[in-house]
């Protein structure tokens, strides 16, 4: 469904990677690996189509990204390493707000229920700017429960979690590749994540 | 969609209020200051009423303009709007309005009251009144586009009001032109309808502009 090839990434005079070949396919995961400074997210903001590749082409569904344009963000979340919350709004507001940008609007108790499974309770009301970091990077993660997209790009969505989070987002994307969903993740955390394939991608 | 982006940052607004009041309270200070500092002539007063409070409105709506994307690109919320299913030119039209509903409509409300300290007669407050509100929109679309540019710029205020000044001029020409007509006597139909000209123009060159630039931006 997802294929990549030939990519290169050019920044300024450097290389940062060339001839990046992979394919995804429904229920499939791709961790992308590599030291700071390797490219992963540019990578990630590349599979979104945020930045344009210096050479070759992501296909979705056998159609170029730049040719699908708003098409392909119907079937993309993108979890970039900013949390994407508005410092002002509470989590509700912003889960809300979030959720009906990407097309998918939620009411009051769907977005109440999600922040209760990602362990918000009691601090859903509050402006987000007084959560911790961890209690934000859940705020933006509650976004994964109420997608309905099929392809989660996510940059680094382990930072600033404690344990019992990590565990919960793995649940949440096992969850999701069962469905058949697609997963393309970079981390820095050991973690093993159930699915019918785990695809690995070394940067360097 | 559209009115989840305006709706969002009213209430975004609503809860940092002083971005507000400053823009409103930096017009009417601008505009207060000219009779105090030219003297009670009530003609010249009058003469000069019309420019004093335009350029005073394109100031201040410039004021705000640096804001308009920079603190949803600072924390990732335009990001996320540029991989919105919605088309951005929607998302871009969206935040221009919401910015001139934030700043653009307390200008209109207050010029009424400011063009007393000028004398100016009942038709030409109503004219003033209603110059703004055809031209402060076209300042928001047309500010879009130079905060589009500017985003991720350091020194991003300054260069802003240097590329987007210039083309506020033919708002500012028209806007004051049409008190000045009424006040002359002359009818002010003939500069309202290019201001109008002006807004249709903007509403649907200027979204299209800004999302190209905004693409040109964040990549």
């Amino acid at each position: 469904m997802l294929k990549v090839s030939n990519l290169e990434c050019v920044r300024g005079e450097r290389s940062l990677f060339k001839d990046v070949n992979f394919s995804l396919e429904a229920g499939e995961l791709l961790q992308v690996n590599g030291p700071n400074g390797s490219g992963k997210t540019s990578l990630l903001r590349m599979l979104c189509g945020l930045a344009r590749p210096a050479h070759g082409e992501i296909r979705w569904l056998g159609d170029n990204i730049r040719s699908l344009d708003e098409d392909y963000y119907n079937s993309i979340t993108y979890l970039g390493h900013l949390n994407g919350v508005k410092d002002n709004l509470n989590a509700i507001e912003n889960l809300r707000i979030s959720s009906a940008l990407a097309g998918n609007g939620i009411d009051e108790s769907t977005a109440y229920a999600s922040l209760q499974k990602m362990g918000l309770v009691g601090r859903e009301i509050l402006p987000v700017k007084v959560l911790s970091q961890g209690q934000r990077r859940r705020v933006t993660l509650a976004r994964l429960l109420v997608s309905d997209t099929v392809l989660w790009i996510l940059d680094e969505p382990l930072v600033a979690l404690d344990t019992s989070a990590v565990l919960l987002v793995k649940g949440i994307l096992e969850q999701h590749l069962e469905k058949g969903g697609m997963v393309v993740m970079t981390t820095h955390q050991d973690i093993n994540i159930a699915a019918i394939e785990t695809k690995r991608l070394q940067l360097n | 969609m559209f009115l989840w982006v305006i709706q969002r940052d009213l209430l975004l607004a609503m809860r940092q209020r002083s971005d507000v009041l400053t823009t409103l309270f930096f017009f009417i200070i601008v505009v207060s200051l000219f009779p105090l500092g030219v003297g009670p002539e009530i003609n010249m007063l009058r003469s000069m009423a019309p420019g004093v409070v335009w350029v005073a409105a394109l100031l201040a709506s410039m004021l705000s303009l640096e804001r308009m994307f920079s603190s949803d690109y600072l924390d990732g919320t335009l990001e996320q709007m540029m991989l919105s299913p919605q088309p951005l030119i929607l998302l871009v039209l969206g935040k221009a309005l919401a910015h001139w509903m934030v700043t653009g409509v307390p200008l209109v409300l207050i010029s009424p009251i400011l063009g007393f300290q000028f004398d100016l007669q009942t038709d030409a407050l109503l004219v003033l009144a209603v110059s703004l509100l055809l031209g402060t929109p076209v300042l928001s679309l047309i500010g879009a586009i130079g905060a589009a540019l500017t985003l991720g710029l350091r020194g991003g205020g300054v260069l802003v009001s240097l590329l987007v000044l210039p083309l506020y001029i033919p708002v500012l020409i028209f806007g004051a032109g049409a008190v000045e007509a009424v006040s002359a006597g002359l009818g002010a139909s003939a500069h309202l309808s290019l201001l109008g000209a002006f807004l249709l123009l903007s509403l649907v060159l200027a979204p299209w502009a800004t999302a190209a630039a905004l693409r040109i931006s964040t990549e």
